[in-house]
């Protein structure tokens, strides 16, 4: 079972009490974008087998949104952080550049 | 290739049984192919039959990273039905559906085909609304379905309880023709006639690269070596994101897990599949007698073929309330796959954006049941360079234009 630190209650919480909410740091695009940003936008997610960011919600908790880096591959979990953060901070750059010093995913 | 019979098996059982040939060869890759495909799981090796059977195309080699059959096709809970809302849906799983009847005939395989009939549950009013929706549009689709009512169900299947109390059953589509199949036997099947047609099925191959030419490959480098090709198509699932960015696109589907259960073997208790959408569950008995139990995918990315415990715990939770018998059941195995869910819960079947590339994928947690049909649709994709009729709704190009084949409603979670 996933165990994650919720960053704003500050306890280990795990899965049951969380809801995923997929790939995190996308960049919204609205009115006026191509046709092909907005497909993007709605479609297109990285998937990647390796080091994902995505977003979790401490639904059964202080329903808050925040952020988390996990490996899909291995389940590792390196780290979570706020919400608002609108990039990875370098905390946990530097946790998953230890883990895999040469920047590819696991395979 | 030697054919399977009664003779066959009379004549071979004086030897010892030590006469049989291989089902399928172990060749060695060549550099040259005219069609390659990626994936040796069913719909990939259906593929590559109605290629040779349908257009001639024999010239073709089938690479697998892992071993023939060993991907989702060995890992799900086999049932076969095509009671769909959506037209283009109703059409591709009803075309497989009719060739699954036949398959055992054409392939001179016995896939264990067993139309024991799929009953849908309806748990809720709505369910019951939706579900009656969907026997009107399979009616005017020429799907056979029927609504059923909780007394006539009570005496098909006289395990469930119909009381509830928290979801009663208020009635059930039933769809006679649906059914199960032996899933292995369906790649085995398969890999046999194509192995037998000259078809290099090569194992233990994986894809770690494609050589572009401006918009076209030329040739896919793999583990095993480089291969020329004039077409590929990959046919890889829950990897389906990963040989895409290798290619240099992307795609609109997620990988994550979903989980199966088997019972112990019990006598027989049960003769038809049944699916509970509203608690996500759904139940068969498989012909060695074990309960195959399956559920809901997890809602998060995941690469590793192993789900979260709670899901496992809410099927079966949910199940209990309708089967009350089966809280006293041991489970004997559990396990997962990796499947990749588009949006819409529909599949893909289409070109890509490089020009001799195709794609098949986005299954999600139903594709077992398309495999004949799929293969069909897809063999003549690649054949004539573009979809024919089944497989024209599937395109990739249905996202950018909100031309959504709304399975995920319709459906739900009990593909």
């Amino acid at each position: 079972m996933l165990k994650f630190i919720c960053p704003i209650c500050e306890i280990e919480t795990d899965e049951t009490e969380l809801i995923p909410g997929g790939e995190a740091h996308l960049k919204r695009v609205g009115p006026g974008s191509s046709d092909q940003n907005f497909y993007a936008y709605l479609f297109e997610r990285k998937n990647p087998r390796g080091i994902h960011f995505e977003r979790w919600l401490h639904s059964y908790g202080c329903g808050k949104w925040f952020h988390v880096a996990r490996c899909t591959k291995t389940m590792e979990v390196f780290g979570t952080y706020s919400a608002q953060e609108i990039k990875p901070p370098k905390k946990i750059l530097d946790a998953i550049k230890k883990k895999l010093p040469n920047g590819k995913n696991v395979k | 290739m030697k054919k399977y019979s009664a003779f066959s098996l009379i004549k071979e059982s004086f030897n010892n049984h030590f006469g049989w040939e291989k089902a399928w060869k172990k060749n060695n890759l060549k550099k040259k192919y005219k069609v390659v495909i990626v994936g040796a799981g069913g719909h990939g090796l259906a593929t590559a039959y109605y290629l040779g059977k349908n257009f001639g195309i024999r010239d073709v080699a089938v690479i697998e990273k892992g071993w023939l059959g060993g991907g989702n096709t060995g890992r799900n809970t086999t049932i076969i039905r095509s009671n769909y809302l959506q037209e283009e849906s109703a059409a591709i799983y009803e075309k497989s559906r009719s060739l699954y009847e036949k398959l055992s005939q054409e392939l001179n395989y016995n896939v264990m085909f067993s139309p024991r009939g799929v009953m849908m549950l309806c748990q809720t009013e709505h369910e019951l609304r939706a579900m009656k929706r969907t026997y009107y549009a399979n009616r005017l689709f020429g799907v056979d379905t029927e609504m059923v009512s909780p007394a006539r169900m009570k005496e098909m299947i006289p395990i469930i309880n119909i009381n509830g109390p928290r979801f009663p059953i208020l009635g059930g589509l039933w769809q006679p023709r649906g059914g199960t199949a032996r899933h292995d036997a369906v790649a085995w099947g398969y890999a046999r006639a194509i192995s037998n047609w000259g078809v290099d099925i090569i194992e233990n191959c994986e894809v770690i690269g494609v050589n572009k030419n401006q918009n076209k490959i030329n040739s896919v480098e793999t583990t095993k070596g480089t291969i020329n090709c004039e077409k590929m198509c990959f046919v890889v699932a829950g990897s389906s994101s990963i040989l895409a960015e290798l290619c240099g696109f992307r795609l609109p589907v997620e990988s994550v897990a979903l989980q199966a259960l088997v019972s112990e073997p019990i006598k027989p208790v049960m003769h038809c599949v049944v699916m509970a959408n509203t608690v996500h569950g759904y139940m068969s008995q498989s012909d060695k007698g074990e309960m195959v139990i399956g559920g809901g995918a997890d809602g998060y990315n995941n690469y590793t073929q192993r789900g979260s415990f709670q899901h496992i715990e809410e099927t079966v939770r949910a199940l209990i309330e309708t089967f009350p018998f089966i809280s006293r059941l041991r489970q004997l195995r559990q396990w997962g796959g990796i499947v990749d869910m588009t949006g819409d819960r529909s599949p893909i079947i289409s070109k890509t954006p490089i020009e001799n590339i195709y794609v098949n994928c986005g299954w999600g947690t139903g594709g077992f049941k398309a495999i004949p049909g799929s293969g069909w649709a897809t063999a003549e994709l690649i054949a004539n360079g573009e979809p024919g009729e089944l497989a024209a709704p599937f395109s990739l190009e249905r996202f950018k234009e909100g031309r959504m084949i709304d399975e995920s409603v319709a459906a739900a979670v009990a593909h």
